[in-house]
Formats: structure tokens, C-alpha cells, sequence
């Protein structure tokens, strides 16, 4: 039957492309480590982290193409190829898996569990509060280690303070499916309510509904403040034109948004997170300890950025003190 | 473990376990005519559902069970939805799906719970056979989850009440006509879909060690193109055969998969490969038509 046919052509068409690709990426010279990278989607603060991880292995000793593989994987947000990733790398035996955000974490974590390969994370935000690692320090059961990219609302708050004084209160616009996102809101609350300041909400689910909910702002909050929300941050330009129109100071949290017109923060650069993350990867490499005693590390380079055009559209004026601390100012 | 064999284990338990979506994509879209596109809402529910009651310390078994009968009320939400209001079948489920966005989020209260040191199903069954709960032993769990939900799916359209689901999407007026409530059969076949898909959700959720909200995006793309690849390749005729074809077509499309992202094809281009392995799938069946010179132009044809 012609049916039949058509079933072997396309049987061996998968065994050709099966037994071909291990001759293609098996070759290489000996004493060679294999890394996997499994990043969540394509976005500029996570590519970012990815490239510092190169660079900071590469500082190491450890040069993707010399004697380093690098097997990087995308899942574009398809949480079913998360898994699928994560398996792979493990039955491929890599030496490390490297995840960029929370999900492809726990997926590695779990399809490594009972083996030896040590997981690590990057730019998660709070990794011993989601239940990833049992703690910050020691986590002897636990194959897994990483770098947080946890931020200091309460110093943000701070500053805040200090250039818009008597606010009253502070807006947060976030997407409530980001469990970064939420845990940061609930940090902003705790800050804010130190200092007697109210916080008022507004959630998201798509980056094209930020416009809306910074419009639902208006009139209701004398600041708005934006966390390390993937969702937010991708639509940033709809909130900073709302903010500079009803002329409400913006404050992200992170340096390139700082560029793209918000105020101020205290931030960091994901490359320096990637960069942190890769030295721990190397360290690994080098035999000088386990994911099981290697503890989770936060963010080491946090710096000041300010946008002095931005917070003059927003009619506000940064004082000279704040600009004198700042190691990034933009003008423009 | 070498290469193919860790490629062909991993593909054979994700076309069994994502099987049940594709079977559920089935039920609604080809079976009851019924464009329903709960499935994107109802897979990352089940998760939900079976890890909060996890995490709070509940048997995983009736976790299970509890996401297949949450599945099974999306499912019957979307039904009234159409039947009752007489909303479009096709927004119907869009509403669904997005109401249920917001519901997962208040049942998990957070959007992301792992479950990497929770007691699952598959760590009951790793026990029970004294085996390491590795990939083998998910393939054998799922394997009697499939054999058994299959059964029991094959015989229930093979009864009286089935064969009147099945003739509701051929000929609704027909049915109508010899007296059997249409608007029942509708309801019944769109919450069994969703509740096998709630089931898979929750399977998922305890292999991988956690549960998404994001968890849903794109499974019903997954699942049609599932579809249309196992009724590409087997061509089956009886519907016992047909959904043996959605689980074989399920496997299929995630080798594939499986394969693309062994090619290092850049990870970008994935979505693409999937768009080209649906489109060739779909077109097969016309160009083997036209090269025979069977091809009847739908306009002659009586």
C-alpha cells in the first residue's frame, strides 16, 4: 500500500537526522566542558544576562568554541519545551546547566534531581521565597545554586523620597502573573508602609495594557514606581508618555530604563549579573566547590543612574546631591 | 544513555502525556465541530488545582483527580456559555480562557508553585515499583494512564450516548430531528475535552516540578497541530484507530521538536518549524491526491 510508503520515507528521514546530529556536535578536542543554557525568552535584560555569562566564563579560562560548548536553548515562553530543554541537557551529561528565569529553573532542578549535574540560575528575583532553595546560604540537599537579581525597593523608596518630597503616594504597575514581580509589589508595600506612604496597584497582563493602567493612574498617585516586571518594561514607552503628559515622576528600577526616561534608581546592569553568574559557573568548572556549597549570591554591582531630561518633562528637578552620587547621568 | 534513545524517551512521554490534549483538541474540534479554545486556559488550571492541593499537603491521586474534575466544569462554563446564551462557540471559549487567566492566578495565589520536594504521582508509583523517578518510570505511568483513558473514551463513543456526540458535529439538525438534545451532547463532549486536558495539565505540572500561569500558551496550537499530523500520516477511519492516530500524531509532532532543537537550529526559528510541520501536514493529504490524479475540486464533487 502506498500509505506504508509514505510512513518508512518519513521514519527514515527521522533516523538520518537523528544518527547525523550526533557526529556534529560530538567532535571537538579533549578536555572540553559542555555547558547548557536554557533562557526563557528573547528579551534585552535576559539576553543580556546570557551574554555576561559567556564573558564572565571566558575571564575564567573557560572560551566557548576553545574549550567550552555552549549548547544554548530558547524556549520563546513555550513552557512545554521547558521541559523538554531541561531533560535534554540532562541526558546529554553537560556539566553544568546555566537557566535564565524561574521556570526553566525548577524544570532543570527537577529532570537533574537524583544525578550529578548541578543547576545554576540567573535574574531571579527571589529564589529562597518561591521555594527554588531552601536558604540563602546552605542548602546541603539541594543541587542548585545561582545569583539573584534581587533589587532594594526599600532604597529605591529612599530616593524617591528624597526627589519628590512629600509624596503621598506611590503607583505600581505590575503583571501579577510574574512571581518576580508580585514578590517585589509586596516588598514596595512594606517599604512604603514604613514611611506612611500608601501604594496603589494596577495590574497587567500584556504588554499592551500598560497604557491603560498607567491612564487608570492618573490623578490617584503623586509617584509611579515599576519594578523588574518583564511585561511593564516591555511597554515602558506607553507608561513614560502617560507619566510626562500629567506630568507624574516615573521611577523604574533598572539602568536601561533609566535611559529609555525614567528618573532615577539604584539598579544594576544584567550583564553584571550574567557576569557574576558565569565566575560561579567557572568556579564549578574548576572544581573549587558544588552547587550543594556554593551559596546563592545577590547582585554585587548596584549603582546609581539618573535621567535629569527625564525628570525635568516629568516637572520635577533632581538635586545636585543625587546627581553628584549617580555613576550613570543621562542628559538627553 | 545515548542520543536516540533519550530523544525517542523523552518524545514518547511527551506525546503521551500532551496526548491528552491533543484527544481533547479532538473531541471539540473534529468530533463536535466545536472550535473550542478553552484548552489554553484549562491546561495551566489543572496544574494549579493539583499543585495547590499538593503543596497543602493533599494525596497527589486526588489532587489528580480534583484537576480533571476542575477541567471538567471550564469545560462546562464554555458549553453553557454557547448553549444557554448563545454565545459564539469560538468566543465562547476565548472568554473562558481569559476569565480563567485570572482564576489560576487566585487559586495558585502566586504565579509560578514548584513542587520540585512535593510528593507526586510519579514519586508514589517510583516507591510502589522500586524504581528512580526518571524518565522510564514516567513513561511507564503514563502509558497506563493513557491505556486506560483510551479505553474507557473508546468505548464511551462506541455507546448509545456517544454515537450521539459524534453525529451532533456531523449533522446537528439530524440529531436534533431524531429527538436527542444537541445542546446536552455539546455540553458533555466540551467538558470531557477540557477535562482531559486539566489531567494532562496536572501530569505535567508534577513531571516537571512546577506549575506556570504561562503554562497554557500555545497548547492548543499544540494540539490541533497534533491532530492534523495524525490524521495525516495514519489516515485512520475508525475512531478507534483515529484516537490511537492523535496520540501517534502527538508523538510525532514532538519528535520533530525534539529533533529541531538537537539540529541547533537557532532557537528563534522554533514557532517557524512548527508553522512548517503543520502546513505540510495539512497539505499531504492533497498532494498525494494530485499526484495519483484523484483530486476532485470540492465544486464537482456530489
Amino acid at each position: 500500500m502506498k500509505r506504508k510508503g509514505l510512513i518508512k520515507i518519513l521514519v527514515c528521514i527521522c533516523l538520518v537526522l537523528a544518527l547525523a546530529t550526533p557526529f556534529t556536535i560530538g567532535c571537538g578536542p579533549a578536555m572540553t566542558y559542555e555547558i547548557g543554557i536554557s533562557q526563557l525568552l528573547t528579551h534585552p535584560a535576559l539576553d543580556a544576562t546570557r551574554e555576561g555569562i559567556i564573558d564572565g566564563l571566558a575571564e575564567k579560562g573557560y572560551v566557548e568554541g576553545d574549550n567550552l560548548e555552549i549548547d544554548y536553548q530558547n524556549s520563546e515562553l513555550d513552557m512545554s519545551l521547558v521541559a523538554t530543554i531541561a531533560q535534554q541537557f540532562v541526558s546529554d551529561k553537560v556539566d553544568v546547566i546555566v537557566c535564565i528565569a524561574t521556570p526553566n529553573s525548577l524544570a532543570a532542578a527537577s529532570a537533574a534531581e537524583g544525578t550529578e549535574i548541578p543547576v545554576v540560575f540567573s535574574a531571579i528575583t527571589n529564589p529562597v521565597g518561591e521555594g527554588m532553595v531552601s536558604g540563602w546560604d546552605s542548602h546541603p540537599d539541594q543541587n542548585i545554586t545561582g545569583v539573584s537579581d534581587m533589587i532594594s525597593v526599600a532604597d529605591d523608596v529612599d530616593l524617591i523620597v528624597e526627589i519628590v518630597p512629600g509624596v503621598e503616594t506611590i503607583g505600581n504597575i505590575y503583571n501579577a502573573g510574574e512571581s518576580n514581580s508580585v514578590f517585589l509589589a509586596e516588598k514596595l508595600i512594606e517599604a512604603c508602609d514604613a514611611l506612611g506612604i500608601e501604594v496603589v496597584e494596577s495590574t497587567v497582563s500584556t504588554s499592551a495594557d500598560v497604557l491603560a493602567a498607567a491612564q487608570s493612574l492618573v490623578g490617584r498617585v503623586d509617584v509611579i514606581w515599576v519594578g523588574t516586571d518583564n511585561t511593564v518594561v516591555s511597554g515602558l514607552e506607553a507608561l513614560i508618555g502617560v507619566c510626562e503628559d500629567n506630568q507624574i515622576p516615573f521611577f523604574p528600577s533598572d539602568d536601561p530604563s533609566i535611559e529609555r526616561g525614567g528618573i532615577a534608581c539604584w539598579g544594576f546592569d544584567y550583564y553584571d549579573i550574567g557576569y557574576q553568574t558565569g565566575e560561579m559557573v567557572a568556579r564549578m568548572l574548576d572544581g573549587d566547590g558544588t552547587a550543594y556549597d556554593i551559596p546563592v549570591e545577590k547582585g554585587k554591582i548596584i549603582f546609581l543612574s539618573v535621567n535629569v531630561a527625564a525628570a525635568e518633562k516629568m516637572g520635577v528637578t533632581i538635586p545636585q546631591s543625587i546627581i553628584d552620587q549617580a555613576e550613570k547621568v543621562y542628559e538627553e | 544513555m545515548d542520543f536516540f534513545t533519550s530523544l525517542m524517551s523523552t518524545s514518547v512521554y511527551e506525546g503521551l502525556v500532551y496526548g491528552f490534549v491533543a484527544i481533547g483538541v479532538y473531541f471539540t474540534f473534529r468530533v463536535l465541530s466545536f472550535p473550542d479554545l478553552t484548552v489554553d486556559g484549562s491546561f495551566p488550571l489543572g496544574g494549579a488545582v493539583a499543585a495547590i492541593l499538593i503543596i497543602n499537603g493533599a494525596n497527589p491521586w486526588l489532587a489528580t483527580l480534583a484537576a480533571l474534575a476542575a477541567g471538567v466544569c471550564a469545560g462546562l462554563g464554555t458549553a453553557l456559555l454557547n448553549t444557554k446564551l448563545r454565545i459564539n462557540a469560538l468566543l465562547a471559549g476565548i472568554l473562558m480562557m481569559v476569565a480563567l487567566y485570572s482564576i489560576n492566578l487566585m487559586i495558585m495565589g502566586r504565579s509560578n508553585i514548584p513542587l520540585l520536594r512535593e510528593v507526586t504521582i510519579f514519586d508514589h508509583v517510583a516507591q510502589a515499583l522500586g524504581m528512580r523517578a526518571d524518565i522510564n518510570l514516567s513513561i511507564i505511568v503514563m502509558v497506563v494512564f493513557s491505556a486506560v483513558t483510551l479505553f474507557v473514551l473508546n468505548w464511551f463513543l462506541h455507546s448509545e450516548i456517544g454515537l450521539a456526540l459524534r453525529a451532533t458535529g456531523d449533522n446537528e439538525q439530524m440529531v436534533r430531528g431524531l429527538g436527542t438534545d444537541t445542546n446536552m451532547t455539546t455540553i458533555l463532549g466540551v467538558s470531557i475535552s477540557n477535562g482531559l486536558v486539566a489531567l494532562s495539565g496536572a501530569l505535567v505540572a508534577q513531571n516537571q516540578g512546577f506549575t506556570d500561569v504561562g503554562m497554557g500558551i500555545g497548547m492548543i496550537v499544540m494540539g490541533l497541530a497534533s491532530v492534523i499530523i495524525g490524521e495525516g500520516i495514519f489516515r485512520p477511519r475508525k475512531i478507534t484507530t483515529i484516537l490511537l492516530a492523535v496520540v501517534g500524531g502527538t508523538f510525532a509532532y514532538r519528535l520533530f521538536i525534539g529533533i529541531a532543537l538537537r539540529l541547533g537550529l537557532p532557537p528563534t526559528n522554533l514557532k517557524l518549524i512548527t508553522a512548517v510541520l503543520v502546513i505540510v501536514a495539512l497539505a499531504i493529504p492533497y498532494i498525494r491526491k494530485k499526484i495519483r490524479h484523484e483530486w476532485v475540486p470540492p465544486a464537482v464533487r456530489m
